[in-house]
């Protein structure tokens, strides 16, 4: 298994892929190049290949997905690997078992990479020192979803070539989402002014006061001041619990005032892109018919992901081997 | 019981007002003479120059674990941490298992203290019958068999209206009641400051407008009802002004402060780190200042450690899983003298609030170098270097934020009703 794509790996240096605060941005650089050839032979329809061959990935999920973890599945198969999803109702993790002796025990069973996700904040960065595999981040809590945000990047890149200086707007549940805060690290390394758009209760706390600990951002409670000459703007979606109740008096209400819509649209620049981590709430963050809009670029952030996480287990496993 | 002679101490008694160096002379477990030069006739001599004799250190606040949680800590276990401490007496959390609600439970603490413990255990009992917060516990059987105080510690009594029936009820004892003051409404989940830290690693925040919201409401139900109502463990700038506040109006208030509180800030959670993981969460730089300042200015009447053992998997998990507290008898000294060292407070303020100040809410006579007072005192290096590694603590708990941090003062001999309970060897 010889390095045979034109890349240097040589400034890769992650056994896990935890969080893209952990990055720098020539890393990141690193993913979007190693990302852009997976995603060429995409294209080709040459999916199929044989760097990971002998390798067996595990999946991890704490929590219901279909496209992040069916993303991560295709990518370690199109690489090679073996892959094993573990089904968490079922394990003996519903026994009581502790999340370092489940990861122990997938990893005396074979495992040399794990994709996890899990509900709780930091339990990725709890784990990782402890182990052996390499541990890809497939979101935890509110804190981090990196292959999400890279896959983003990659998206935007591909319509705006370079993120210096970009007006990026984020728009409608920030403070509970992983995909935001994983966006916010990842723009705000590559050089975009980042937009914060919601109602002062789905906001975190302190994003006013100056902090060496997270990116300064704007914030807005004005969609239509938030996306004035907007370059991107990505509506998160809103989950069912936070619909009604003390964050929001009801869905109506938030629609009325946080859904982009082909008016509102109309306030960002031209060219500008609409994106979404998925699945819609159609009518709710987005108005249906514009998903119909070219310029909305969800199915593309879909099939980028495969790329990306195809990416970050190839770096991973070159990292394995020449380290 | 033999008796013994400290020689050349730095003798420091803020209660009486003492700050010399000389010689104190115990013998029957009390203490009998101040002076120069005292003669050794057959006591055992301790020499303590170029060190701090002090009264014993008497912590309002600590988990003993004992009954249900011998694995975290025993009252064997616990006063010995607390001998290594400096510590001679300790007030115990009734957050057991069975918690400490009636009468026979704290006789039985009492009497393991009495075979097993090295120093002296006072037993705090329930506000509420299971901490449950609905219905009031026997206070008068259990201040009849010795408790102290009441507290529902590590839950705040949610209910205003059991909390001032509890006041009215308890009033005749003239015993503190002690509120863990988090509105759990407010509190919302928060396990950590609300604030960027929490923000930056995704974690739940709980803002000090829970604990001021709840200093307040109880401060209001003392004056109401003329209660003795003790704050624990203050973190919040704004909680310091509200008892500030509650003390000038003459309500019978007294306030604790924890040296986590006052030496760590929110900082020390970066990372997931949930050995800085505690009840109320670790504050700001800003908080911390003015936790010292009411330290200063009387606000804060005391330091108690609020001790909290666990075992090694009840922190080695997810974050939000994690236990809470820090088990805080062996480094408590060391990380105090740090706001000494840095001039933020006298050594003379530091010791009143480990000795006299936790007396007099006790009403009891110790903390005190007055002849006939019990022997119990405290000699410490207050300069000497050393290395916290907690696989050296005698606590059962190993869970600290400190480990290996460089720590400047140590206790070189505990004394506990004049017999020596801790010799650092």
């Amino acid at each position: 298994m010889a390095n045979t794509l034109p890349i240097n790996i040589s400034a890769w240096n992650h056994r896990h892929i935890l969080d893209v605060q952990d990055l720098s941005p020539a890393e990141i650089e690193l993913v979007m190049e190693t990302t852009k050839v997976m995603q060429e032979r995409l294209l080709r329809n040459s999916k199929k290949s044989s760097e990971l061959s002998g390798k067996t990935v595990v999946t991890l999920f704490y929590e219901a997905s279909t496209r992040t973890r069916g993303s991560f599945e295709i990518a370690a198969k199109n690489l090679g690997a073996d892959v094993v999803n573990i089904t968490v109702q079922t394990s003996s993790v519903a026994k009581g078992e502790s999340l370092i002796n489940t990861i122990k025990t997938l990893e005396s069973i074979g495992a040399d990479f794990l994709v996890m996700r899990h509900p709780l904040s930091g339990a990725h960065i709890s784990v990782a020192p402890f182990m052996r595999a390499g541990l890809i981040n497939a979101g935890d809590g509110w804190h981090a979803h990196p292959t999400q945000a890279l896959l983003d990047l990659f998206t935007m890149l591909q319509h705006l070539k370079s993120m210096e200086g970009r007006r990026i707007v984020i728009v409608g549940d920030i403070k509970h989402s992983r995909v935001a805060h994983s966006n916010i690290w990842c723009l705000s390394k590559m050089g975009a002014k980042v937009v914060l758009c919601a109602p002062p209760t789905l906001l975190p706390a302190g994003l006013g006061q100056a902090s060496s600990h997270f990116p300064s951002v704007e914030v807005q409670h004005d969609i239509r001041t938030a996306i004035a000459d907007a370059d991107v703007i990505m509506e998160l979606r809103l989950q069912k619990e936070r619909m009604k109740g003390d964050l929001l008096p009801g869905v109506e209400e938030f629609t009325r005032s946080y859904q982009l819509n082909t008016a509102r649209l109309a306030l960002a620049k031209p060219q500008a892109i609409v994106m979404h981590p998925g699945p819609v709430n159609e009518d709710i963050e987005l108005e249906a018919k514009l998903l119909h809009n070219s310029r909305v670029v969800v199915n593309e952030q879909v099939a980028n992901g495969v790329a990306v996480r195809m990416a970050l287990l190839q770096l991973l496993a070159w990292r394995e081997e020449y380290a | 019981m033999h008796d013994i002679l400290i020689k050349n101490g730095h003798i420091i008694a803020p209660g009486e007002g003492i700050d010399q160096i000389g010689d104190i002379f115990l013998s029957d477990g009390r203490i009998k003479q101040l002076g120069q030069n005292l003669p050794a006739t057959n006591a055992e001599v301790i020499d303590a120059t170029e060190q701090i004799v002090s009264p014993g250190f008497i912590d309002l606040h600590c988990h003993l674990r004992q009954p249900g949680f011998e694995a975290k800590e025993t009252i064997q276990s616990g006063t010995k941490a607390a001998a290594k401490g400096g510590f001679t007496t300790v007030c115990c959390m009734p957050n057991t298992s069975p918690p400490l609600d009636n009468a026979p439970l704290i006789t039985y603490v009492n009497t393991i203290a009495a075979n097993e413990a090295c120093v002296r255990v006072l037993p705090i009992g329930c506000i509420t019958r299971a901490r449950n917060g609905e219905e009031l516990s026997d206070m008068v059987s259990m201040a009849q068999a010795g408790a102290v105080a009441f507290t529902d510690d590590g839950n705040y009594v949610r209910n205003p209206n059991i909390l001032r029936r509890a006041m009215q009820y308890s009033l005749p004892l003239g015993l503190p009641i002690i509120e863990h003051c988090e509105d759990a409404d407010l509190c919302d989940g928060g396990q950590v400051n609300e604030g960027i830290i929490a923000t930056t690693q995704g974690l739940c925040g709980n803002s000090s407008v829970a604990e001021e919201i709840a200093v307040a409401r109880d401060i209001i139900l003392a004056e109401h009802t003329g209660a003795r109502l003790h704050i624990a463990h203050v973190s919040t700038r704004g909680a310091v002004e509200q008892i500030r506040q509650g003390k000038k109006r003459g309500v019978k208030l007294s306030a604790e402060v924890t040296p986590h509180h006052l030496t760590l800030s929110e900082e020390a959670l970066l990372g997931y780190n949930t050995q800085a993981k505690v009840s109320p969460p670790l504050r700001t730089p800003a908080d911390i200042e003015a936790l010292i300042d009411g330290l200063n200015d009387g606000t804060i009447d005391v330091i108690a450690t609020d001790h909290a053992p666990h075992r090694i998997i009840d922190k080695q998990c997810e974050f939000a899983n994690a236990a809470c507290g820090i088990s805080g008898l062996e480094t408590a000294l060391g990380s105090l003298l740090k706001i000494v060292h840095n001039g933020k407070l006298s050594l003379t303020t530091l010791l009143a609030k480990l000795t006299c100040a936790p007396a007099s809410i006790l009403r009891m006579k110790i903390g005190s170098l007055q002849v006939n007072a019990p022997a119990d005192l405290t000699i410490f290096s207050p300069h000497k270097e050393w290395i916290v590694d907690s696989s050296n603590f005698v606590s059962h708990g190993h869970n600290t934020p400190l480990e290996g941090e460089t720590l400047h003062g140590q206790v070189s001999t505990t004394i506990y009703s004049g017999k020596v309970v801790y010799r650092n060897t």
